[in-house]
């Protein structure tokens, strides 16, 4: 134990350090309506990327329950929420942004999940072992995954 | 809804949950003669639910038939495993299920329509898992079994049987009142990461496609139920488990008070619709 304290801390600092831009998922700044107007990370948003992150099912998993007709080559799509189709003209940057980080401050009682969310939740797990888990857990996504999803949303304007 | 129906659970499904999705027509009957009600009433207590419906109601064709036939449905495998353990000795007592409960067939009719249930003289609810647990025990001399899947479930299964056709009737009021009020509390608690509850898929999305998979209203009417998915037959906390874990939570242990509340408070929402006796879904 005493020897494998220090080389924690040691990961840990250079960790801190390097994602010392991004803004933490409890500083996101979300205004009244749930949007959120500053970059996470300040690095622009790679929508192939971020469609990647979008249909992997261990990160943002979107597609279990929206539909997209621009990937339509991705099977099954679920129908839990609202078409994407279109969702650029709907919603700005700032708001889309938001809606991925934390829906719940755009639609409170939605059954979407919060992809930049680490703690505040009720029995916490493990990943999907059904153990415990201790928070803060790691966010769904990461916020450059966020950054690169709006990139992409943002493509989706009919 | 205005629509009073007989064969239209099809139909009111997807004009209740907005799913547009095509489901194949007709009623759950079992060997071409026993006809099974898979829609009914929402029982006065569920308010959040006008009508009820069989997990059947929403499964393929493919795997719906596999359920109107005896032949068909692998679970009659493990219903007659569940018949010899009824009839074979079991634990110190020597003794079998048969040698106190005789012919199933006339005592136990009725018994799965009515379980979780409140057990005087031990002063609890017990699911009928737990119950076959005790008598092993407490009768039989003989070890516990593990829940959720194998030889208890099987048991189940022979049990469940005897009331096929039968209306789900359980009690949730007088002495199980608090337990049953515990259920419903877990019901609507938005659990894990992903930060749901059963009412999130079940209630508010059923007849909705969470990717591939059609959600039902996750009732319990139809357990034990074989998955074609993995060729097994589990109990009714079988599947909580997985569905809570799949949550990204941390899930209450399968013996569980937690879950034996849950359980008492599910079977209630699917009061009015047949004890399927063993069903099949994917
Ligand atoms: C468990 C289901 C679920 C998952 C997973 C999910 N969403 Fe949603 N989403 C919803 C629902 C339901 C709504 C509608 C909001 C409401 O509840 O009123 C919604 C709304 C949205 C909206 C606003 C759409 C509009 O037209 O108003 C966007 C954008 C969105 N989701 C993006 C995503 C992205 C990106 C992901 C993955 C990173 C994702 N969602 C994952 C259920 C989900
Ligand atoms: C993330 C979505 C989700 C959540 C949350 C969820 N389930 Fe499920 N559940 C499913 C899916 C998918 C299935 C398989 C298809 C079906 O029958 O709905 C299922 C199946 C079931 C079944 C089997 C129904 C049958 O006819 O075979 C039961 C019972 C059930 N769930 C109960 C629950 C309970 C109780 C909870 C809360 C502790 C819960 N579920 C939470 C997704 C979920």
């Amino acid at each position: 134990m005493k020897r494998i304290i220090p080389i924690t801390v040691g990961v840990a600092l250079v960790a801190t350090l390097a994602v010392a831009a991004e803004v933490s998922p409890e500083n996101v700044a979300f205004d009244e309506y749930g949007a959120v107007s500053e970059s996470l990370t300040g690095v622009a948003g790679d929508a192939a990327a971020g469609l990647k992150a979008m249909e992997t099912k261990s990160q943002g998993n979107c597609f279990a329950c929206h539909q997209i007709s621009a990937a339509a080559d991705i099977p099954f799509h679920g129908s839990v929420g609202p078409s994407l189709d279109g969702v650029a003209s709907r919603w700005d940057e700032t708001q889309l942004r938001g809606i991925v980080a934390g829906v719940k401050n755009t639609f409170p009682d939605t059954v979407m999940p919060s992809f930049y969310k680490s703690s505040g939740f009720i029995r916490p797990g493990d990943g999907f072992t059904g153990k415990a888990g201790t928070e803060p857990l790691p966010t769904l996504l990461t916020a450059q995954q966020v950054e690169d999803i709006v990139a992409y949303l943002l493509t989706l304007t009919e | 809804m205005t629509k009073t129906v007989l064969k239209g659970a099809i139909t009111s499904v997807a004009i209740l949950a907005g799913a547009g999705m095509a489901l194949a027509e007709g009623n759950l009957v079992i060997n071409g003669d026993l006809e099974l009600t898979t829609e009914a009433p929402a029982p006065s207590h569920i308010e959040g639910l006008t009508t009820v419906y069989s997990g059947w109601v929403f499964r393929d064709s493919f795997t719906q038939a596999m359920e109107m036939d005896d032949f068909d449905n692998p679970g009659m495998l493990f219903v007659d495993a569940g018949e010899d353990m009824w009839n074979e000795p079991a634990g110190t007592s020597g003794k079998a299920c048969a040698d106190c409960h005789g012919d199933a067939s006339e005592s136990m009719a009725g018994v799965r329509a009515v379980y979780p249930k409140w057990n005087e003289a031990a002063g609890e609810v017990r699911t009928l898992e737990m119950q076959i647990n005790a008598c092993r025990t407490e009768n039989q001399g003989a070890e516990a079994l593990k829940y959720g899947k194998g030889d208890i479930v099987s048991l189940e299964a022979y049990i469940s049987m005897q009331s096929r056709g039968m209306p789900m009737n359980v009690a949730i009021d007088g002495p199980v009142a608090d337990v049953w009020a515990q259920g419903k509390q877990m019901y609507y608690t938005r659990t894990g990461q992903l930060e749901l509850s059963c009412a999130s898929c079940h209630e508010e999305n059923y007849g909705n496609l969470i990717r591939a998979e059609t959600l039902s209203q996750g009732q319990t009417n139809g357990f034990p139920v074989y998955r074609i998915k993995d060729s097994v037959l589990t109990s009714a906390a079988g599947r909580f488990v997985g569905c809570v874990r799949d949550t990204k939570a941390e899930t209450y242990k399968i013996d569980s008070s937690d879950f034996v509340a849950l359980e008492l408070y599910v079977a209630s929402r699917g009061n009015g619709l047949s004890v399927e006796g063993v069903s099949v879904r994917n």
